[in-house]
């Protein structure tokens, strides 16, 4: 192995469209990802010689990546699962980097998807999810995952004076953004007042606060060698774990996501004006504007004026989530959070189609999971 | 019959479980620091060492950090119970807790725990205190 770091790329991406795939397996929908991951790489599936697989709570297994691997006759030298709750998609592809600079691999296929949809009832579905809490603390009140982001919201709001309609901001940004989007899940476009007026899941956060529980896929090739289209490197990463329960978390104004960010831009030696497209997870709207403000993307209680003014259109100055996110475009899990990898990565190399925005030179990603406790943040750098 | 008589071990929650049940909050106190703590931990949050961390009773009275009504029950024997209000609060002792509370609950209330029964299960309530 050389002692110098290699560089690593994002070289392929692809996945299928989220929402319903009725009679499809997490399999069926990951070999699909797969497929168009490894075609646009432009490598040969037997060039793959690493995967990292993501958890699919439809397919519980001891040995995913195994599973995955050989399912689609795959067979390489380094190979995992990983479990990180939404902030999975963004970890893989940090390790993946980690395996690609060491010369440990060449090519790490990096994959998550699940039926989680139509997989599983809905209360199936929303109890998996609610085991994020703490089984003797938190889960015996009847809380939910958006009991807890509602939990949080309270007390940001209080705390710097972000009000629902700021949130709801976001909420028809996303669905904005999906609107030009065939893949996405909810493509029917809402207003601000429809958000607020949506009925109610924990206040202060609506139906519409809330992102979907979709089916789908999402998968990306890291490499050591970038694609034909454009050399998107990934230059910097970092994460930071300061809890797992909304408990246990000590300050809302301070949840790890900046000290995951500054770690990421500190490798990559970039400051926060020099990034020209945002990848953000949204599992609920809180979430985006703690993670816009936190990071620094806009001052506390700001990132909805921000988006008034349009800076995150695709227009605008700040192209937030041009996909749609979570809210819009939807959430199957790992592959959620992969969407907005693999939307950044169209974007970079000027394959949107018809969402094509400007070429974005450092766009800046970010992920959290369970509730707000595991952050993960990716910044890549085009270099033609 | 404690778990030292029996020899079998206790789930680490279990002051706190079996606290709620007897109508008493109980949290862990850090024999190096002193600091305060909920969740069942093996170390100190505050200090990081794994020091012996006694259970102490709460006095049971606590301020409101955050609140929120749930509308959309997980389960079904919550959904007879919807909407219902859940909190975050922060005991007097230091340590958040989530718990039930009176319907109209403000962050900043004072409160004080109470205890109720929910399909076999003890949890907690916090009242506003007069």
């Amino acid at each position: 192995m050389n002692a110098v770091s290699r560089p690593a790329y994002l070289r392929g991406a692809g996945g299928t469209a989220f929402g319903r795939h009725e009679g499809r397996s997490a399999l069926d929908l990951m070999d699909d990802a797969a497929a168009l991951a490894i075609d646009r790489s432009g490598l040969q599936r037997s060039e793959i010689d690493g995967v990292l697989c993501g958890y699919a709570t439809t397919l519980p297994h001891l040995m995913l990546s195994t599973l995955v691997c050989e399912r689609l006759a795959l067979r390489p030298r380094y190979a995992h699962g990983m479990q990180l709750g939404g902030a999975t998609g963004a970890a893989m592809l940090m390790a993946a980097r980690e395996l690609v600079r060491s010369g440990r691999c060449r090519n790490v296929l990096v994959l998550g998807g699940e039926n989680r949809l139509t997989g599983q009832s809905r209360d199936s579905s929303i109890q998996t999810l609610a085991q994020v809490g703490d089984m003797d603390y938190e889960v015996p009140n009847g809380a939910s995952v958006p009991a807890y982001y509602a939990l949080m919201a309270s007390q940001y709001m209080h705390l710097t004076g972000v009000t629902s309609q700021d949130m709801a901001e976001f909420a028809v940004l996303m669905r904005t953004h999906a609107r030009s989007h065939p893949g996405a899940h909810l493509r029917t476009p809402i207003t601000l007042q429809e958000v607020l007026a949506a009925k109610p899941i924990a206040r202060p956060l609506s139906l519409l606060d809330c992102c979907p529980i979709s089916d789908g896929a999402m998968a990306l090739v890291v490499a050591d060698q970038p694609s034909d289209h454009a050399a998107v490197a990934m230059v910097g990463a970092g994460q930071a774990h300061r809890h797992q329960h909304l408990t246990a978390m000590e300050d809302v104004l301070q949840c790890g996501a900046g000290e995951a960010a500054r770690r990421a831009f500190d490798e990559a030696g970039l400051g926060l004006c020099d990034v020209d497209y945002l990848a953000i997870y949204d599992s609920f709207t809180i979430t985006l504007t703690m993670l816009l403000e936190e990071i620094g993307f806009a001052p506390r209680g700001g990132a909805a004026q921000r988006a008034r003014a349009g800076d995150f259109a695709a227009g605008g100055v700040l192209p937030l989530n041009t996909h749609g996110g979570l809210l819009s475009f939807g959430h199957c899990g790992v592959a959620g959070g992969m969407a907005h990898a693999v939307e950044t990565w169209e974007q970079m190399t000027g394959q949107a189609g018809a969402r094509q925005i400007r070429q974005p030179r450092h766009a800046f990603i970010h992920a959290d999971g369970g509730v707000m406790s595991s952050h993960v943040s990716l910044l890549l750098s085009r270099e033609d | 019959m404690n778990a030292t008589e029996t020899g079998l071990s206790r789930p680490l929650a279990a002051p706190y479980t079996d606290g709620v049940c007897d109508g008493v909050l109980r949290y862990q106190q850090c024999s190096a620091c002193g600091g305060a703590q909920t969740l069942a931990r093996y170390a100190c949050q505050h200090c990081g060492q794994r020091a012996a961390m006694p259970w102490r009773d709460a006095a049971g009275t606590a301020t409101v950090r955050a609140v929120t009504e749930v509308a959309r029950a997980p389960s079904e024997e919550f959904r007879a119970l919807a909407p219902y209000t859940l909190v975050i609060v922060q005991l007097d002792e230091g340590p958040r807790l989530m718990a039930h509370a009176a319907s109209g609950v403000q962050i900043g209330q004072r409160v004080r725990a109470g205890f109720f029964e929910h399909n076999g299960r003890a949890l907690v309530r916090f009242d506003p205190m007069v």
